[in-house]
C-alpha cells in the first residue's frame, strides 16, 4: 500500500513522576531515577495496603490555569493540557484557522477523572451530603482530556479519547499515525494522560493482587509486580513534507503500527496477541527483524507479562533478539496505564534522537524465564536506527508502535 | 445590608467576568459577563452556604430573564433562608 504521507514527530512534551517537562523526564530516564516512592497525593494514604507509587510530584495547577479553570479540569486533563502545550511549543507549530481545522487531537486515557469521582462520591458515601459539585460530570467524563486539549489549544479537527486501558495511547498515536500517512488530517497532537492514584483505585488494584508493594522490577528475578504511575506525555506528528517546508526540527519517522486482541482471557497476557501485535508493527513500517535496535518493552513487573512479552520478542525477532536491546523505563516512572504508551513513546523517540537506550533499574539478577538484554547496567550509549514500543492491555489489547531515525 | 446579602454578593464576586472592582446589589447580572456554567456554579455555591435546595433546572429556567439584578437573587435566597427557619 502506499501512503500519501511520511510521518514525522516534531514536537514532546511530558508531565511524569521524574519531572515536568520532557527534558527533566529524559534526564531522569538517562539517570536511572527511580520515580517511585510512598504515597503523597491520597489524603488518607496511611489506610491503604499499597504504600508506593509513582506520582507526578511537584505539579502546581494554579503554575498552569486560572484557578476559576480548575472547576472543570480533572488532574487527569491537567497533565494532558500542560504535555500538549510543551509539545506544540516545541514543534514551533502556529495554529492559525486553516491548521486549526486540520489538527487532531486524540488522546488515550484509561480511567478519565478518578480524583473527581473519588472526592465528589466520598462527599456521598462519607461525608453525607446531598450534592456533589455541579460540574462533577464535564470534569470526570472520560474524554474531557481531548476536549480540554481541543479548547486550550484552539484545535478544531477530530478530537477524541481513546480508551483500552494499559495501550490507550499507542493506540491514539496509531490512529494519528494512521490519519496524518493517510492525509485525513495535516497535523496531530497525541499522546495519553491518566491520574488515578485515588483512594478508591488504589484499593481496586489492590483487590487484583498484582502490586509490588515496593519497586518495580521488570525481567528480574523475584519481581513481586506493578507499581501505579501517573503523568502524560504529549507529541506533535505531521506529514515529513509539511515539516521540511517549515523548516521543522524533527525528531523521528514514524513507521509502523500494530494492532490486535487476544479474544482470550480478560487479564493473562497472549503469547499470539504480542507477536501479531509486534510483527504488524514490523510490516507497516516494512521494518525487518534486523532493523530494528532498541524495544522499549510494556514491561510491567508482573511476573506472567515479563515472562510471556520475552517469549514474543524471541519468536517475532528470532536469533536477532539476543542483539536486541530491550529495557522497561515502568521501572522508574511505574505503570502509568493509558499515559504508559505515550510516556514510553517519547522515551523511544528520545532514545532515536540520541543514540542512547534507557535502563531497566531495580534488576535483581537473572530470572530464567526472561533471558533478553534487558540494559540492566544504567544507559546505554548504542546506535538506534529503528526501534520498538509495546503496550499490551487488560482486556487483551494490544498495540505497538516503530519509529526510525530521521536522515 | 444583610449578612445574606454579603454573602450572596461575594459568591457572585467570584463568578464575574467583567472588571469592576466591587459587586452592588443594583448590579444586573448581564453586565457581569456571566457565563453558561457560572449559574450551576452559583448556585452550588448559595446552596452549600445557605444549607438550601434551590429549584433550578437549566432548561426551564434562565437566571438572566428571571434575575435581573444582584438585589433580585438576594431577595430569593432571604425568601428561601426564612422559609427554610420558618
Amino acid at each position: 500500500m502506499t501512503y500519501v504521507n511520511r510521518v514525522v514527530v516534531t514536537g514532546l512534551g511530558a508531565v511524569t513522576p521524574l519531572g515536568l517537562t520532557t527534558d527533566s523526564y529524559w534526564a531522569g530516564l538517562k539517570q536511572g531515577v527511580d520515580g517511585i516512592g510512598p504515597i503523597e497525593t491520597i489524603p488518607d494514604a496511611a489506610q491503604l495496603s499499597q504504600k508506593v507509587a509513582a506520582e507526578v510530584r511537584g505539579f502546581d495547577p494554579l503554575q498552569h490555569f486560572e484557578d476559576r479553570a480548575l472547576s472543570t479540569l480533572d488532574r487527569v486533563s491537567q497533565f494532558a493540557v500542560v504535555a500538549a502545550r510543551e509539545a506544540i511549543a516545541q514543534s514551533g507549530l502556529v495554529i492559525d484557522e486553516a491548521l486549526s481545522v486540520r489538527t487532531a487531537s486524540i488522546i488515550g486515557t484509561g480511567a478519565g477523572g478518578q480524583a473527581t469521582v473519588d472526592d465528589n462520591f466520598r462527599r456521598l458515601y462519607v461525608e453525607n451530603k446531598t450534592r456533589v459539585f455541579p460540574l462533577t460530570i464535564p470534569k470526570l467524563m472520560v474524554n474531557a482530556p481531548a476536549s480540554q486539549v481541543s479548547m486550550q489549544c484552539g484545535l478544531r479537527g477530530p478530537a477524541f479519547v481513546v480508551a483500552s486501558a494499559c495501550a490507550s495511547a499507542t493506540h491514539a498515536i496509531g490512529l494519528s499515525f494512521q490519519m496524518v500517512r493517510s492525509g485525513m488530517v495535516d497535523c496531530a497532537v497525541t499522546g495519553g494522560t491518566e491520574a488515578c492514584v485515588t483512594f478508591g483505585t488504589v484499593r481496586a488494584w489492590e483487590a487484583m493482587r498484582v502490586m509490588a508493594p515496593d519497586a518495580c522490577r521488570p525481567f528480574s528475578k523475584d519481581r513481586k509486580g506493578l507499581v501505579l504511575g501517573e503523568g502524560a506525555a504529549m507529541m506533535v506528528l505531521e506529514p515529513l513534507a509539511r515539516a521540511q517546508a517549515r523548516g521543522a526540527n524533527i525528531l523521528c519517522e514514524v513507521v509502523g503500527f500494530g494492532m490486535t486482541a487476544d479474544a482470550a482471557d480478560l487479564t493473562a497476557p497472549d503469547l499470539g496477541g504480542m507477536t501479531r501485535a509486534m510483527q504488524g508493527a514490523l510490516d507497516d513500517g516494512k521494518l525487518a527483524p534486523e532493523d530494528i535496535q532498541y524495544i522499549n518493552a510494556h514491561g510491567t513487573g508482573t511476573a506472567i507479562n515479563d515472562e510471556t512479552e520475552t517469549k514474543a520478542i524471541r519468536q517475532v525477532f528470532g536469533a536477532h533478539a539476543d542483539k536486541l536491546a530491550v529495557s522497561s523505563t515502568k521501572s522508574m516512572v511505574g505503570h502509568a496505564l493509558g499515559a504508559a504508551g505515550a510516556l514510553e513513546m517519547v522515551a523511544m523517540v528520545k532514545a532515536v534522537q540520541e543514540d542512547i537506550v534507557p535502563p531497566t533499574i531495580n534488576y535483581l539478577g537473572s530470572d530464567p524465564a526472561c533471558d533478553l538484554d534487558y540494559v540492566v547496567d544504567g544507559a546505554r550509549a548504542m546506535p538506534v536506527n529503528a526501534a520498538m514500543s509495546n503496550s499490551f492491555a487488560f482486556g487483551g489489547l494490544n498495540a505497538v508502535l516503530t519509529v526510525k531515525k530521521f536522515s | 445590608m444583610t449578612d445574606v446579602a454579603n454573602d450572596v454578593i461575594e459568591i457572585i464576586a467570584k463568578k464575574k467576568r467583567v472588571d469592576k472592582p466591587d459587586v452592588e446589589v443594583t448590579d444586573r447580572l448581564e453586565d457581569l459577563g456571566l457565563e453558561s456554567l457560572d449559574a450551576v456554579e452559583m448556585i452550588f455555591d448559595l446552596e452549600e452556604k445557605f444549607d438550601i435546595s434551590i429549584p433550578y433546572n437549566a432548561n426551564t429556567n434562565n437566571p438572566r430573564t428571571e434575575f435581573d439584578t444582584v438585589g433580585d437573587v438576594v431577595k430569593a435566597i432571604e425568601k428561601l433562608v426564612a422559609e427554610k427557619k420558618s
